[in-house]
This record gives structure tokens, sequence and C-alpha cells, in this order.
């Protein structure tokens, strides 16, 4: 499978996921230059974490007029993969390919502690390869990552499977406790309506090694390979 | 010529001197250097370059007691950061550095600034920083101003660090009323590199252009250096104009383009702009060079129009660092930093002739011989002298002091003194897991981060504990540097070397200078016993204000290497039916205990002793036990004593179900001695009983006394008949402590 990376002036984790992608799963990647043209030339497309343009306006609100980004729309208009995580989450809101926003978390403050996830809907592209209401751990870490969508489009992006992930106790009940930042409905990850492109607050790139605490994200990626398998036919 | 442009709009007067912070046997100095008088821009060079934030004047003669060499020392101090071999041809750079009172005055940018600055002196040497640690210090928890400015400080270090991609994975933090005035910000960071591509801060071959790289230099700071250099006073906050402010997407850029150009052939020497700014980085890369420096002020970019030559060149704006470079190489240095969208101009060149010569718009501003600057800077051996009232602060009556009455309640009241509590308030607000290394997250003994493409690992902390060096500043300095030691061994990490932020009050009081020789003195025969060499370093003198003094300070952040990664120790129990071994003897030691301040508010007495040769073979002990796979879980014995270390070892549990322990251990003195003082050489173990004989076997060859003192089980933890707590009760004291008193 080949990823391509979008690295942006600001991005922190993009050597943190292509490390996970070459690295842990022996995959091909291809860096993606903010300021370069993207050809489409990939089975899927990773945003990465970080403080795109420093975040200084609101997270997310430049990088999408990067010149990568036309590219990174049409290829996701034609159905291919795109992963946000973090700030490439919040990009992909402010761009408008995924329902929504983030907002300040609602402590004021950044937050960085492990997580659990419940698996919300199994049958997409970013979770097929696990179980529905699977449990998945993973860190957080940001200071924007509120989910938040006004009343109708809350309503649709739940009507239409589009909740992903959602963050739960370690039972698998959703909580406030379990909240880290006052998501609405504890939603941490949502998908489009078509089901190719995926925003996670959370990082499965830094939950894919037992050393490092554990293999929760793997999942994120795994399911990803799978369904670009099925798509070649193989 | 216009008004703007004339460098010298004042005559240099002796106010003007004296408003530079020189004094008059200084300024005759700078007569004599020069053969006539300094201009105003020349004689405020001086006042930076001579400050004792970079001139190490008072502490100079000190410091070259401490043991600097060792088979993985590559670079000592002297450059801008430490370099140690840690095999693999991989290299280890780090130091810590001090950003104390731009912090008090402007708690988030001071903060946040002091992790800009050490982190350009780790990767101006061509390391690629990894993680971070901070040491804080902050007045009475009950003090007006504590939470304003905790929650200013982390924020700033967090809001830096977070945003710039650099983990920070552990530190310290502590409150006494001594630093209510006066707080302490201290900032490390570690890199990476290769080892055979280290870079220096040289200037280098005459001809080779000066390049000016990131961000613009605004009027930010100005005399930064000077006002690290004083002492406090209640009308400091006026200063607040001299904090830089931070940019940390500029400086992850900055990082970026510098180890791209790194990996080309263009670089000579490079240094970053930190205090006193284009100056220090020129004149010092010129002095460990034996060359000098000419420079076009005009060239320099700018934020601000109509600056004088005298604030371009003290300027202190962050994110700036200055390259030599091969002429050749130009083209490929401003392409390289046109890609990250920064500055990159030529604004100088190396000369043979040692002087540093400064133009504007080619006309001289400032013309000094770089020896003048460096090697002629003052230096002196201040009188030091034990103050009277030292024997009165050791004196400790122990025997009228009332045992409480219930222990647990003491227990329960230590682990809600805002020292002792968990830091997790503090350290969710940071990222420790970017770049994907971090093994052990902070809350443990030391945190430990892989080094990818090898199995090694490297451990980490930061430790002082000021109360003992402010009661003996010889035995606190010795302890600053073996319980940080310890702390390494508890994870199972063999200890490297360290750097030190030695904080102090003003050298100019005879007080203050015995207490620092006499904690240099205790760090260098703890060095020497451990082996362990001093790489970097940093003095933050004049930590006073009105007249009072904080606390000695000699803060010690240790760096441990791990040949097997996976071979890690964690502090916390986890399963029942483990023994719970004690290495070490217990004695009864009272002084300067966290108990007795906490109960019965005192500081005083002798600080717990420390014997060298026991600490060694303590360690090595836990060490190899780790190595062996051995060991469930290790925690040293620190602040709150025995009892607090237990309780530690149970609240800390990531799981809130962790395990209780049943504790049965010989009481021979006092029980508030036994439970809570806080001796050293004690790390307390647990391990399958099968296990036990071999632990016996290296403690023997080591030298060393252990003994089982209970089993850990049960959701309780009990100590003989002195305590008996729920671990969950204990926890909840323990995990809300501090968010209780800062939020």
């Amino acid at each position: 499978m080949r990823w391509g990376v979008a690295i942006f002036p600001g991005s922190c984790d993009d050597d943190d996921v292509v490390h996970c992608l070459r690295h842990v799963l022996g995959h091909d990647v291809r860096p993606l230059w903010h300021k370069d043209p993207f050809d489409g030339e990939c089975d899927g497309v990773v945003l990465p974490g970080g403080f795109s343009y420093g975040d200084y306006l609101r997270a997310g609100a430049m990088a999408r007029f990067a010149p990568v980004m036309q590219g990174i729309v049409d290829f996701a208009a034609a159905g291919g993969l795109v992963l946000g995580i973090c700030n490439g989450f919040q990009i992909l809101c402010e761009a408008g390919l995924l329902p929504g926003a983030l907002t300040r978390n609602e402590s004021l403050r950044f937050v960085c502690r492990r997580v659990t996830l419940r698996v919300e809907n199994a049958e997409s592209p970013f979770t097929c390869a696990a179980e529905p209401g699977a449990l998945l751990e993973m860190p957080v870490k940001h200071g924007e990552g509120r989910y938040y969508a006004d009343a109708l489009t809350l309503k649709q992006v739940r009507d239409h499977g589009q909740v992903l992930l959602r963050y739960v106790d370690t039972a698998g009940r959703t909580s406030d406790e379990a909240n880290p930042n006052g998501s609405m409905q504890n939603i941490a990850g949502v998908c489009n309506r078509g089901r190719n492109v995926f925003g996670l607050m959370p990082h499965p790139e830094d939950a894919t090694e037992e050393l490092l605490g554990g293999v929760g994200g793997l999942t994120v990626f795994s399911s990803m390979a799978a369904e670009v398998r099925r798509r070649n036919g193989a | 010529m216009s008004d703007a442009t004339n460098p010298d709009p004042a005559p240099v007067t002796p106010e003007v001197v004296h408003a530079h912070g020189l004094t008059d046997h200084e300024y005759a100095g700078i007569l004599r250097l020069l053969g006539r008088a300094p201009n105003l821009t020349e004689l405020g060079v001086f006042s930076v370059m001579w400050s004792e934030h970079c001139s190490y004047k008072s502490s100079r003669k000190h410091l070259k007691q401490l043991p600097t060499d060792g088979p993985r020392v590559i670079h000592g101090p002297g450059e801008n950061a430490g370099v140690m071999d840690i095999g693999d041809g991989l290299a280890v750079v780090f130091k810590i550095e001090s950003h104390n009172h731009p912090s008090f005055i402007e708690p988030y940018q001071g903060a946040a600034t002091g992790v800009g600055g050490i982190l350009r002196d780790v990767f101006t040497m061509g390391a690629r920083p990894i993680a971070s640690l901070n040491s804080l210090r902050f007045g009475a928890i009950r003090h007006a101003k504590t939470p304003y400015l905790v929650n200013g400080v982390v924020g700033g270090i967090g809001g830096y660090g977070n945003c710039v991609g650099v983990p920070t994975v552990g530190g310290d933090i502590y409150f006494d009323a001594c630093y209510d005035a006066n707080i302490l910000v201290n900032a490390f960071t570690l890199g990476l590199a290769e080892r055979d591509r280290i870079f220096t801060g040289k200037a280098r071959g005459a001809g080779n252009p000066v390049v000016y790289v990131g961000s613009k230099t605004g009027r930010d700071g100005v005399h930064g250096a000077t006002m690290a250099s004083e002492s406090f006073s209640e009308d400091s906050e006026q200063r607040r104009p001299t904090v830089q402010v931070g940019d940390p997407f500029t400086e992850k850029l900055l990082i970026e383009a510098c180890l791209e150009l790194m990996r080309t052939d263009a670089i000579v020497g490079i240094q970053d702009m930190g205090a006193a700014g284009l100056t220090s980085s020129a004149v010092e890369m010129a002095g460990r060079a034996g060359s000098g420096v000419e420079m076009e002020l005009a060239h320099v970019p700018l934020r601000e129009q109509g600056m004088t030559p005298y604030e371009i060149l003290l300027s202190e704006s962050q994110e700036r660092m200055l390259l030599v470079v091969h002429p050749e190489s130009v083209a490929e240095v401003r392409a390289i930093f046109e890609r990250w969208d920064l500055d990159a101009v030529v604004v100088g060149r190396v000369i043979d002739e040692p002087v540093f010569r400064v133009l504007s718009e080619g006309r001289p501003v400032a013309d000094i011989p770089v020896a003048a600057l460096t090697d002629a800077a003052p230096a002196y051996d201040r009188p030091a002298r034990r103050p009277p009232r030292q024997d009165e602060i050791q004196r400790l009556d122990a025997d009228a002091l009332a045992q409480p009455e219930s222990m647990t309640r003491v227990l329960e009241q230590l682990l809600d003194s805002p020292n002792l509590s968990s830091r997790e308030w503090v350290y969710r607000q940071y990222d420790h897991y970017v770049r994907g290394n971090t093994v052990l997250a902070p809350g443990a003994d030391a945190a430990v981060i892989r080094v990818k493409g090898t199995s090694k690992g490297l451990a980490l902390t930061v430790d002082c504990n000021a109360r003992y060096c402010y009661l003996d500043p010889h035995a606190g300095g010795m302890a600053a540097v073996v319980e940080a030691a310890r702390n390494l061994s508890c994870v199972g990490a063999t200890p490297l070397g360290l750097t030190d932020c030695l904080n102090f009050g003003n050298p100019e009081r005879e007080d203050v200078m015995w207490q620092f020789s006499q904690a240099i003195r205790g760090m260098r025969e703890a060095c020497l016993a451990l082996e362990i060499p001093v790489v970097s370093g940093n003095v933050s003198f004049y930590n006073e204000t009105d007249g009072v003094s904080i606390h000695p300070t000699p803060t010690v952040a240790m760096v441990g290497l791990l040949e097997d990664v996976t071979r890690i120790a964690t502090p916390w129990f986890k399963e029942e039916g483990d023994l719970v071994v004690l290495l070490g003897l217990n004695r009864d030691e009272l002084g300067g205990s966290e108990y007795l301040k906490v109960v019965h508010g005192q500081v005083a007495g002798k600080p717990p002793e420390v014997d060298l040769a026991l600490e060694r073979g303590i360690q090595r002990t836990c060490r190899l036990a780790v190595e062996q796979g051995l060991l469930s879980s290790a925690h040293d014995v620190s602040e709150g004593g025995l009892a607090v270390a237990l309780a530690d070892c149970c609240v800390s549990h990531p799981d809130p179900e962790g395990p209780g322990a049943v504790i049965e251990i010989e009481q021979r003195g006092r029980a508030d001695a036994l439970l809570f003082g806080e001796s050293h050489s004690r790390i307390v173990v647990s391990l399958k009983e099968r296990d036990y004989g071999r632990l016996q076997d290296i403690a023997t060859r080591e030298d060393v006394v252990i003994a089982v003192i209970g089993e850990v089980g049960g959701d309780r933890l009990a100590i003989n008949d002195l305590v008996r707590a729920p671990v969950q009760r204990l926890r909840n004291i323990w995990s809300t402590a501090l968010e209780r008193c800062v939020k």
C-alpha cells in the first residue's frame, strides 16, 4: 500500500505517522509537501497532527488554503481514502470535507492523556478491521478538540452512521469523565457521508507498538489497508 | 546623517555606566582594554558580555571544581550544550537553563521563551530535540500570586513545547515561601545526533560569510542578560517590556531548516542568538575560533523602523541563529531557508583580526577586541563565609517534637501536600507522546524514551531538594546528584552525565557565596563517587528580592542509558503476593523533612546524611536486578520518607484498582522517623518470592543490606499497627491535591 502524508509548516506528528506506516506496517510512504500540487497518486492520504501555520488564527484554518489541499480535495471527491488526525481532523473540518468543528477544550487547557474509544460503526474503511463495540486505547493531545455540530448536522451525522469512535471509560460506557475535551455526545471521530474521509482527535500512530504502551491505533491503519486491498480486488 | 541612525545620542557618563550594571572598577578595565572611552553602543556590548549571566564572573572559579571528563564525553561545558557518546554512532546533546526573572514578570512568555532558548542550544549542535524536562519552584501554595504564576508558567511551557513538537516527558515542581517573589523556571532539552555530525559555534576561516537566519530583530528583550544579573525589587514588574515574546511556530521551522542545512556541508559554525542576542553569538563564535567578525547592521532584518545600532546589537528577539558558512554555499543556505519561509541574510564575514567590528551603513559603530569581551571579562573570587545563623538553623530538638496521634492522618496530610502529591495536573498539559518514543511517561521515578533504530533507551530526571541545601549546602548539593542518579537506577538506567542549573542568591553576599561553594563541593564529591561527569550547565545568581535570597537550588538534570529499553522497572506494585523489599537502611533522620515542615511547621535540623559508598551499592543493586528482570517494581524513598514511598507504590498504578500492601517493618526508634524520615540510599522494590534469592545474591556482592518488609495485596496500605488506609482514599487525596490548590 502506498500512502501520502501531507506536511504543512508546523506539522509535528508527520514523522510519527511516517514511522508507523513505514517501519511498523512496512508500507510505502510519500511525503506531500504543502507547497506542491498533489497528483492523487496514492492509495490513502494522511493529514497528520501538529500546529499547521502555528494555528495562530484557528486550528486548521490556514492549512486548507495550502496548494497541496486542492489535490487532496479532488482525491477525496474521487473516493480516495483520507485520514485526518488531530490537526488533520481540524483541517478537514475547515476544508468542509467533514461535518462539524473542533473548538477549544471545555477545560480551556491542553490535554494529554490516554483515552479509551469505542468503535460505533465497524462498517467503514477506517474501522472494518474491528468488531462493532470494540474498545481501542490511544493517546489524545490537543487544546482544541471539542467536537461541535449544530443540532441538524449532529442528527444527520448520527443517522448516517458517520460517528465511528466515541470516548468511553474502560468498561465501554460513555461518561463525562471519559470525555477529555467536552466533545458533544463523546464524539472522538467522524467520517463523511461517503465514508471515505475520516477525522479523529486521538492519535492512532502513537498506539501501534507494545513498547510504547499498546497497539490500539493499528486498527485504523489496518482497516484502511484492508479496504485498499478490497478495492484493488486482491 | 539623521538622528535615527546616530548610535550615540547620549554621552557615556558615570550614571550611564552604573545604569548598565558596570562597577567603576569594571569601567576602568574597559578603558584600559580599549585604550580609549567606549561609545554608548560599545558600553552596551561590554555590559551584556560582562554581565554575570554571560561571563560567569562570580562562578567560574568554583565551576572548575566539577568533574567534566569521562570516556563518553564528546563536548563538555563551554559549548552550547554537552555532548555524550551513547554508541551505535549516536550522541546525546543536552543542557538545562534558567529563565527565572522573565517568568516571574510575565509567566507565560517567560517560561515559553525559556523552552525556546534551550531547544536552540541543543539543535544548534546538530541534534534533533527529542525530549524536554522542566524544573519549577513557586512560592507558598497559599500565596495569592502562586496560582496565577503556576498557570502561566505551565501554560507557557506547554504552549511552546507542544507547538514545536518536542515531548515534555518529565520534571519537578515544588512550593516554598522562599520563592514567593522569585520563582524558578529551569528548562532542559535533550537531542539526538550522529556522533560524527556535531556542529560547534566557531567562526573559522577569514572571508567566510556570516549569515543571519530566523525571525526579524525587534526591540524586545534589550538588556535581558543584564536583568538576569540583578536582584529584584518591588518595581520589577515595570520590566515587563524586557521580556521576549515567543513564536514556537517559527522555532519549529527554524529547527527543520537548520537540521536540513546540517545534512549539507555548508556550515562552518552555528550558534543561536540567546542572551545578548547578535552580540554574544558573534563574539562567542569568534572567541572560540580566535578570529574576528565584521558585521553590517544595515543588512539585519528588522521588525520595526528606527532601531539604533545599540538596540539591534542587544535585542533578544527569539528564534534567531547566526551561521558561518562556506562562501560557495550561500545560495544553498538561502534556498533551504526560503523553502521554510525564513529569512537568511549575509550580515558580515569572518576576519583574521580578532576584533568585533560593527558597521551601520558603512560607518563604524563598535570596534572591540574579541578577547576584551571574552577572556578579559572580569573574574571574581568573591568572599565566602559561613553565616553564624547556620548553627541555629541546623538545631533540631527531636525530643521536643510531639509524636502525632494518628500516623494514618499524617500520611494523608503529606499526600495532600502539593510537594508530594501527584503532578498529573501539570504534565497533562504537556504533549509527552509526540515523536513516538515515550516508553515511560511522566509519573515514574524517571522518564524513559527509546532510541529508534537501536535496542537502547534513555532515562531522564531532574532533582533538587532546596530545603536540604538551605540547611546544609554541602549535603544538599550531594543529595541532588545522588537522588537524580537513584531515580535513574530505579528505572534500570545507568547514569551517563548531568547538566546543572545553579540557582542562588546575590553572589556579592558572603553567605550566598558560601552556599554556592559548598553546594559545588558536595556535587563534586557525589559526581566523582558515582562517576558522573557534568557536561553542561548554567548559573543563575541574584535570585533575591528586596535583600531576601531563595534557598540555594542547584538543580540537577541527569541522563541515563538503558542498553535494553524493554528491561525497565516502574514504581507501582503489580501482583498480589509479590514480596515488598527494602534496599538500604532506615535511620532516624527527621532533619529537613517534609513531615517536619507540614506537621510541625519547622524547617530545621541537618538534612539526611549521604553515604556515597552505600549509595553506589544500592543503586548498582537496583540496576542489576532490573537488568536481570527480577523486579516487578522499584521506587526510591525521598521526600515524605518510607510511608509516602510505599503509598506512591500503591496510588501511582495506572489502573485505579491497583493493589495495596501489608507492611511489617522493624521499628527501633521513633515511629514518625521510621515512617517519614528521609534517609538516603533506600529503594522499595517488589518481586516474586522465587526471585528473592537472586536479589539477595546481588545485594551481598554489592555489600548492601536488604530486608523483606511486606507483601503486595488487598485494597489497603497497612504499615505495622501505625498506618491503615484504603488505597482508594489515599489515591483520591494524592491525585487531586495539586489541582485543588492551583486551579
